[in-house]
């Protein structure tokens, strides 16, 4: 079959899918299964730039994620007055002293001569920094927690329209993706993917912890939205005038055009990159890519500087992904540091890039939607089977209960399953690289 | 000054702890450096391996307690363990056949067989949630102390308890049992050295009659008495949750470079660096200074340098360190 009607009837598969569980269901479902679809999509067109082009393997997505979250706080949410107030130039003296630390400790480094006076000059600076840091930083940390910790006990954030936190994201997942680019690319393969592994943990840790820049486990809820809400819907007559002219329940149409709003938001955004990807794909850039990616060893004998370009794909997909955690945060209403597990947000990308097609920037996207279909799918369905085999089974048994109760965990072996199958009998996936 | 005191506490709160937490990354680390020595791909699976070694075994140990069985002082797990290894072993080897297998006879890149270690691991884990439950087990029996602090005190008559618990005794015997027999084993056995012949040079290894097909199966038995050891003792130590021993990938992983990818030893050094620097760096060490400094000087904070939640950050830190000076690691392992 041409790969051309190959990719578009599979499109059209899941999109069918995807009305099928609006008939079936309802529609705020099925909108709700696209939009996280979009934003799945988005977060595989990220890995798959480091992955598809370049080879890079990163473990860490979920860390870049998470930080386009932290993003969507720090841009959307107002600025809490009394907590500047009470330490918010110290706290910032305080990261300007720790950073500076570090600054200091890799220009000595850079300039000294090998040996123990260098190592001895670095130690004491760092730990002449850690002091002082502490020293500065714990007070005004202490002052803006108690700030109304129940209602604020933060910093609060810009209080800037939500939609610019999505570059902003972007922007944050990249400077991260720097930092560790720049220590662990060059070294093998397996090391950058412990590295990431380990930076993504780092920062759920920090958003966990660090209270007064996201409240931790308190949980920022209530962000701003790019869309209306809900209630002024209904409470708007116009509103409610044209759907009862259209013969629809207002209450209920009015959570459907909120979802449909962001599904339009998302696919703009998902339109943009999408395109530029192609682009980027088709330039001589692309090209090269793909060649340090198939022989590296050649493409640096034809003058290519490896290293340097790795770290650039490993930027500019971490940045991807970035945006689209700054989305789904924007989507949620929230940041619950707690929800970011590494399976869901780190491996199940990876799902999706493989079993779309890496390599392909159509077939990542087809991956994100198909994959996040039957991510959400899966779990009705097995407890579906599940009643059908314990149909015949007593009440009260003990297999019984404990079969239905563990239906819900079905979804994680389908997905090691659906790659593992991928893997061996399609390894280039459902729309192959070209 | 009270050096005696500050050294107890030191003891209680630290040297314990790590020297029965670096026991059990050492044994999962050991693990992971066999793969890679052998089959030569990190294998993201490991944590959940541990995991479903451990559930195994509980499952025994349960059995076990319900037909009146015990092991005196000793947890009962200790029992289970044989048929805990025999099950995952089972389970190792089938994996192999039907997954890994037929990557290795593609020769395909390492990294796609991470990748498919990615996918076990998913299986693994709905596998182990599945049977199970995502929750919290408990499954320690039998006395909880060695000696513990009250008594302990009572003995010496200082003011600092020192508690050590049976299940950390037991940590570092059984440790230490399975490093010397997989040593032996490694090092005086035929099979051991066509292993070690493998992992160095595998055509050589090929070229001199080794049978790969063995040396991969007896690696798979071998990596899963070293994961359910790991695994068991790590939930009898702390608790067993299926979630936390996908967390422990990044430590172990960690120990295993620190030490050098495909080192045994190295591995076993990694996981003691590993886990004293976890302890060490989140342990608040205001009592241990009150003690040796004279009064005035004592501080006024915890003296605590991370969270405990941060501690994934010092096995990072550490790694970063150690790759950015040393990449091969501590005992120079194989780069592939």
């Amino acid at each position: 079959m041409n790969p051309t009607v190959r990719g578009i009837l599979l499109f059209a598969l899941v999109l069918g899918l995807i009305v099928l569980s609006g008939f079936e269901r309802s529609w705020n479902v099925a909108l709700g299964i696209l939009n996280m679809g979009l934003v799945s999509a988005i977060m595989a067109l990220g890995v798959n730039m480091q992955w598809g082009y370049a080879g890079l393997f990163n473990v860490g997505v979920m860390g870049f994620v998470a930080l386009g979250g932290l993003a969507a706080v720090l841009v959307g949410q107002p600025p809490v007055a009394e907590a500047w107030a009470a330490g918010g130039g110290r706290l910032i003296l305080g990261l300007v002293i720790g950073a500076g630390a570090i600054a200091a400790a890799i220009f000595v480094w850079g300039r000294l001569a090998r040996g123990w006076p260098r190592a001895l000059a670095v130690t004491a600076i760092l730990l002449v920094g850690f002091i002082l840091y502490r020293w500065v930083f714990d007070p005004a940390v202490e002052a803006v927690e108690s700030v109304n910790p129940a209602g604020t006990g933060y910093l609060g954030g810009l209080g800037l329209p939500i939609f610019l936190a999505w570059p902003v994201g972007g922007l944050l997942a990249a400077g991260a993706a720097w930092a560790i680019g720049k220590t662990a690319l060059g070294l093998r393969s397996d090391y950058l993917a412990i590295a990431t592994l380990g930076i993504a943990e780092i920062v759920i840790a920090v958003l966990k912890n660090e209270d007064w820049l996201s409240r931790g486990v308190k949980n920022v809820i209530g962000l701003p939205r790019p869309v209306p809400y809900e209630i002024d819907l209904q409470n708007s007559p116009a509103f409610v005038a044209r759907m009862q002219g259209w013969g629809i329940d207002p209450v209920a149409a009015s959570s459907v055009t909120v979802k449909l709003a962001y599904a339009g938001l998302f696919v703009v955004v998902l339109a943009i990159l999408l395109w530029l990807s192609q682009k980027a794909l088709a330039s001589p850039w692309g090209r090269m890519m793909r060649a340090i990616r198939d022989n590296e060893v050649a493409a640096e004998a034809m003058g290519k500087d490896v290293t340097k370009r790795h770290l650039q794909v490993f930027i500019l997909g971490s940045a991807v992904c970035g945006i689209a955690g700054a989305m789904m945060t924007t989507l949620d209403g929230q940041l619950t540091p707690t929800s970011y597990q590494p399976l869901r947000f780190t491996f199940l990308i990876w799902v999706m890039v493989i079993v779309g097609g890496s390599g392909n920037n159509f077939g990542a996207v087809l991956g994100g939607f198909l994959v996040w279909y039957l991510w959400v799918e899966v779990e009705p369905r097995g407890r579906e089977v599940m009643e059908f085999v314990t149909a015949g089974m007593a009440d009260g048994y003990w297999l019984k209960a404990h079969l239905l109760e563990s239906a819900a965990h079905m979804r994680l072996f389908t997905m090691g399953l659906i790659l593992v199958l991928v893997l061996r009998f399609s390894p280039r996936g459902l729309i192959p690289e070209r | 000054m009270d050096l005696l005191n500050a050294l107890v506490a030191l003891s209680n709160f630290v040297i314990v702890p790590a020297v029965a937490y670096g026991a059990q990354l050492a044994l999962g680390a050991l693990g992971v450096t066999l793969i890679y020595g052998i089959l030569r791909f990190s294998n993201f699976a490991h944590g959940d391996t541990m995991a479903f070694g451990a559930m195994a075994t509980i499952l025994m140990t349960w059995w076990l307690q319900s037909m009146g069985v015990s092991f005196g002082p000793l947890p009962t797990a200790l029992l289970a363990l044989p048929v805990g290894i025999v099950v995952t072993a089972a389970l190792l080897l089938a994996t192999d056949r039907v997954i890994f297998s037929f990557y290795r006879a593609q020769k395909a890149k390492p990294v796609v067989l991470v990748i498919v270690s990615i996918g076990v691991m998913f299986m693994l884990n709905g596998i182990v949630r599945f049977i199970i439950g995502p929750d919290d087990q408990r499954f320690a029996d039998g006395e909880r102390f060695i000696i513990n602090a009250r008594v302990f005190r009572d003995l010496t008559g200082l003011r600092e308890g020192l508690a050590i618990k049976t299940s950390q005794g037991i940590t570092l015997v059984v440790a230490v049992i399975a490093v010397a027999l997989l040593f032996w084993f490694l090092n005086r056995t035929r099979t051991g050295k066509s292993m070690r012949a493998y992992s160095d040079n595998e055509d050589l290894a090929l070229l001199s009659g080794i049978n790969p097909e063995r040396v991969v199966a007896i690696t798979w038995i071998i990596v899963a008495a070293l994961a359910t050891l790991a695994g068991v003792l790590y939930g009898l130590d702390k608790s067993f949750k299926p979630f936390t021993y996908f967390q422990l990938l990044l430590p172990i992983f960690a120990s295993a470079i620190v030490g050098g990818l495909g080192s045994p030893v190295g591995a076993i050094v990694g996981g003691f660096v590993i886990a004293f620097s976890e302890v060490m760096v989140t342990y608040a060490w205001k009592k241990v200074i009150a003690y040796v400094v004279p009064e005035a000087w004592e501080p006024d904070g915890l003296v605590q340098l991370l969270s405990t939640d941060y501690k994934f950050a010092v096995s990072f830190v550490i790694l970063v360190i150690v790759l950015l000076f040393r990449p091969t690691g501590i005992f120079a392992g194989k780069a592939v």
